[in-house]
């Protein structure tokens, strides 16, 4: 992509009066010299993944490989069906969907990596839950998921997508910033609103180490993917309203980034700091590993 | 810098839980099994660094085998390779172990016996986000990537050989992205990796085989 900021990004969507969206697919089809019908029919073979991934975490959860989750996608799923909520539906939903997949992964089944194996519940958690509620077709979505990986090609270029770089800021920060981005665009929010929303999340995460107990990819993994899908579903709504983000979007970015680079190497996927190096976070990593 | 495609972003499809110390356990077994030739007959794992000690959580061991048996990394058999392995006949060990200084903290090393029975030793190391790189063959320091159709050669060190090669390989019209030649002494046996843009097929093989300093020449497919 030869887009370097989003701000670049929103002008030019802004000044062709279309979706981010439609501009990151056309510079895909080009860079890869294939008709724009070709990457999206590609784009469309992810997301039918992505459903499938949280149909099945919810409908038939498994125990995770290292044994610490597994089965709360669905028992926050069956909690919202039954009651009320605090939150609402919509956003329970998203939250249910998000822990489901993560689930699937930590169980090794089929997921789509956005932007990684270990925030990959966020995106298809939010866009499933917009697509039902305001009875979006898959094209649409194809669409968002063309402007969340714009966002998310910039955050990789400008900062990092790596728990091992950059912490969890740069994996479900990233997927959130991603996904408020796309969530804004599909609800029929300006693309400016869009860089704003994307802003407003990733500021929020600022600063979130990697710190998965025992080296899995399961505590807090999962619940951040909650805390993601939420956060992007705010950020969005923020986004539409017309609030601003008083720190420009790219430096947002590149502030992500350099946040990164200093958190020490105990906080970025090492297992040797946060939760951790938590007693009990250790003592888990003993049983599972015999050793630590 | 790097060029992102929006795929980079959004994927790859894979199953889970870890691109490298899964996804990349996945396109190791799968290379080395396209380095023996085949599924092998068997095959005892060394686990290096930080595979040896989470394989089991992130099912390093299952994608291994998986790779071995040449599934995808987005094949949900993988979960189940072990029981697939012991139905076609592939018997496989585990040993957690420390292969010293100077090796990727996620590194693996194959003692495999091929389906022909030929011995062999292939270390290679998972280095983020699927990424592999193939160290060793035998004694041999190598660097194989595994993203492009790879030939490696035996060959005498002697001059001339590399651009009796590469003659082959542009009279077929194939064009090399990369190559590199590996030696331990001079003037004995040598390796050439060569990545290729296009296809290798056995005619062009036979072709370089006919030279007259070539021992032998592996095809590796890209994984």
């Amino acid at each position: 992509m030869h887009y370097y900021n989003v701000k670049d990004l929103v002008e030019e969507a802004e000044k062709r009066a279309v979706t981010i969206g439609r501009v990151v697919k056309e510079m895909e089809a080009e860079n890869l010299e294939v008709p724009v019908e070709q990457v999206e029919e590609r784009m469309l073979a992810q997301w039918l993944t992505m459903k499938e991934s949280a149909e099945i975490g919810l409908s038939e959860p498994k125990k995770s490989m290292g044994g610490l989750i597994g089965g709360e996608g669905k028992k926050l799923n069956d909690y919202r069906l039954n009651n009320k909520t605090l939150a609402g539906q919509r956003m329970n939903k998203a939250v249910s969907r998000a822990l489901a997949v993560a689930e699937v992964n930590a169980s090794m089944g089929k997921i789509v990596a956005a932007p990684t194996a270990g925030s990959s519940g966020i995106l298809p958690g939010v866009l499933l839950t917009v697509q039902e509620e305001l009875n979006l077709d898959d094209r649409r979505i194809v669409d968002g998921l063309f402007t969340a990986s714009g966002i998310g090609i910039i955050i990789a270029q400008k900062a990092s997508i790596s728990g091992a770089e950059g912490g969890c800021q740069a994996e479900c920060g990233a997927a959130a910033a991603m996904a408020a981005a796309a969530l804004v665009e599909l609800a029929g929010g300006l693309p400016s609103q869009a860089g704003e929303a994307c802003a407003i999340a990733l500021k929020n995460v600022l600063g979130l180490i990697c710190d998965p107990v025992a080296g899995l990819v399961e505590v807090p993994c999962a619940k951040r993917n909650a805390l993601g899908a939420s956060l992007a579903l705010v950020s969005a709504d923020m986004g539409l309203a017309g609030i601003k983000s008083v720190i420009p979007v790219d430096e947002v970015i590149v502030a992500m980034g350099e946040v990164g680079c200093s958190l020490p190497d105990s906080l970025r996927e090492t297992a040797k700091g946060g939760l951790a190096a938590t007693p009990t976070g250790r003592e888990l990593a003993e049983r599972f590993l015999g050793k630590f | 810098m790097r060029e992102y495609s929006c795929f980079d972003i959004l994927g790859p499809v894979m199953v889970g839980p870890s691109s490298s110390h899964t996804a990349g356990a996945v396109r190791l077994g799968r290379l080395a099994r396209a380095i023996a030739g085949g599924v092998p007959k068997e095959a005892e794992i060394i686990l290096h660094g930080s595979f040896s000690q989470t394989y089991r959580g992130h099912g390093t061991d299952l994608a291994l085998i998986g790779g071995l048996l040449g599934f995808n990394t987005d094949d949900v058999r993988i979960r189940n390779s072990f029981a697939i392995a012991n139905e076609k006949g592939l018997s496989f060990k585990f040993i957690p172990a420390n292969l010293g200084e100077g090796f990727h903290p996620n590194t693996v090393r194959f003692f495999l016996i091929s389906a022909e029975d030929e011995k062999l030793s292939i270390t290679g190391a998972s280095v983020g986000g699927g990424n592999v790189v193939i160290t060793h063959i035998n004694d041999n320091e190598i660097e194989l990537k595994g993203d492009l159709p790879t030939l490696i050669t035996t060959h005498h060190d002697i001059p001339g050989v590399i651009s009796r090669v590469s003659g082959v390989l542009a009279e077929y019209k194939i064009n090399i992205a990369f190559m590199r030649v590996f030696r331990k002494e001079k003037r004995k046996l040598a390796h050439m990796v060569v990545e290729t843009d296009d296809k290798v097929n056995s005619a062009i093989i036979n072709d370089i085989l006919k030279l007259e300093p070539i021992v032998s020449v592996r095809s590796i497919e890209p994984v």
